[in-house]
């Protein structure tokens, strides 16, 4: 076989009220026969109630060599931090 | 925020393996029976498991060898009930019986062949497996009717899986739907075998489920799915059969020798 099937990204939902996680990816056809193969591979054990599939070249995602520019910059801005401000007196319950 | 989900491997509670409980001895023809649907599905869990590491993707490997396994699991509660009758155990079953004393029909002994075959022997044989286990939950045997709810919801999953690669294969290349025609020519000679009616059934009335009952069902089940494959088997031939008197298709000795080598060389072994 000189073709791949295309990637794809699985979210499984572990139970009703929590969200879709993310769990790993894998090949299929198409999007039908990823939510089998997802069934197949990451529900085994009773892992979830719940499969989304998303074609991996569908997620844009934030750039690894940009770490420090999008992440590191939280750091010494503690006003960002909700318990960097003191509670007023008249506030009881903050 | 995500959750982390911790599992502790001692604390997992395991379900019960096989279904149907313990302690109910199967009368003669009722053990009988449960060898014809308990040979079906072992025969083609050991054929689907001849797929492993050879299938087209890695992710297929997964799914035919997660549909084995369930097919082994009512194999295995099947032959267990099977063996009550006489004090045989599941792996006595298994091992120690030659081809003559085999029970299944010549749909599940065809060949793998290609991945249609595959898929064209799964097409029928999960149909035919899907509308026998629906209707045997309401068999008066309540093992049977315990094995057949447990198998039902499985199977449905294989009747699903065999008509999403049929419409693929159908509606794919012109090479994959001239395979998936062939493959279908094939296998479906060996489809009319399965809804005969011996005389056992004429002994089983509301125990087992009648065959001829069955085919009806059947065809809606396949026929929806050719039609959207827009691909007709023709019935060149009905095959003989006789897998239920133990005459059985030409693979069914070298699948056995495979399966029965290691069980027969070192009886008792275990790892």
């Amino acid at each position: 076989m000189t073709e791949t099937w295309p990637l794809w990204e699985v979210f499984v939902r572990a139970g009703r009220g929590l969200s879709h996680v993310h769990v790993g990816s894998l090949h299929a056809p198409d999007a039908t026969m990823a939510v089998r193969n997802a069934r197949d591979l990451y529900t085994r054990r009773g892992e979830g109630v719940s499969i989304w599939v998303v074609p991996s070249e569908a997620i844009t995602a934030s750039d690894p060599s940009a770490k420090d520019a999008f992440f590191e910059s939280p750091a010494g801005k503690n006003y960002r931090h909700a318990a960097y401000y003191t509670a007023s007196e008249g506030v009881p319950h903050l | 925020m995500t959750r982390a989900v911790r599992i502790r491997v001692d604390e997992v509670e395991l379900s019960a393996e096989l279904a149907g409980g313990e302690g109910r001895e199967a009368a003669p023809d009722v053990a009988e029976y449960a060898l014809w649907l308990g040979d079906d599905a072992l025969v083609l869990a050991q054929q689907l498991g001849a797929w492993i590491a050879r299938a087209p993707e890695l992710e297929e490997d997964v799914a035919l060898a997660n549909i084995a396994l369930d097919q082994l699991g009512h194999a295995r509660s099947l032959l267990r009930y099977a063996g009550t009758a006489d004090g045989r155990t599941e792996d006595d079953l298994a091992y120690f019986r030659d081809e003559p004393e085999y029970r299944s029909a010549w749909l599940f002994e065809q060949p793998n062949g290609d991945f249609a075959h595959t898929i064209a022997r799964a097409l029928a044989a999960s149909a035919y497996q899907f509308v026998l286990y629906d209707a045997l939950q309401g068999s008066r045997d309540p093992v049977l009717a315990a094995v057949a709810a447990k198998a039902v919801k499985e199977v449905d999953y294989h009747r699903d899986h065999a008509a999403q690669w049929t419409l693929r294969l159908a509606g794919g290349t012109d090479e994959s739907r001239r395979r998936m025609a062939a493959a279908l020519d094939d296998v479906w000679p060996y489809v009319d075998e399965l809804f005969r009616d011996e005389p056992l059934i004429d002994r089983l009335e509301g125990i087992a489920v009648r065959p001829s009952t069955l085919r009806d069902p059947f065809g809606r089940i396949a026929d929806a799915v050719l039609a959207e494959a827009d691909l007709r088997p023709s019935a060149r031939f009905s095959a003989s059969g006789g897998g239920r008197r133990g005459i059985h298709f030409p693979t069914l000795g070298y699948l056995l020798a495979e399966m029965q080598v290691l069980a027969r060389q070192h009886p008792g072994a275990t790892w």
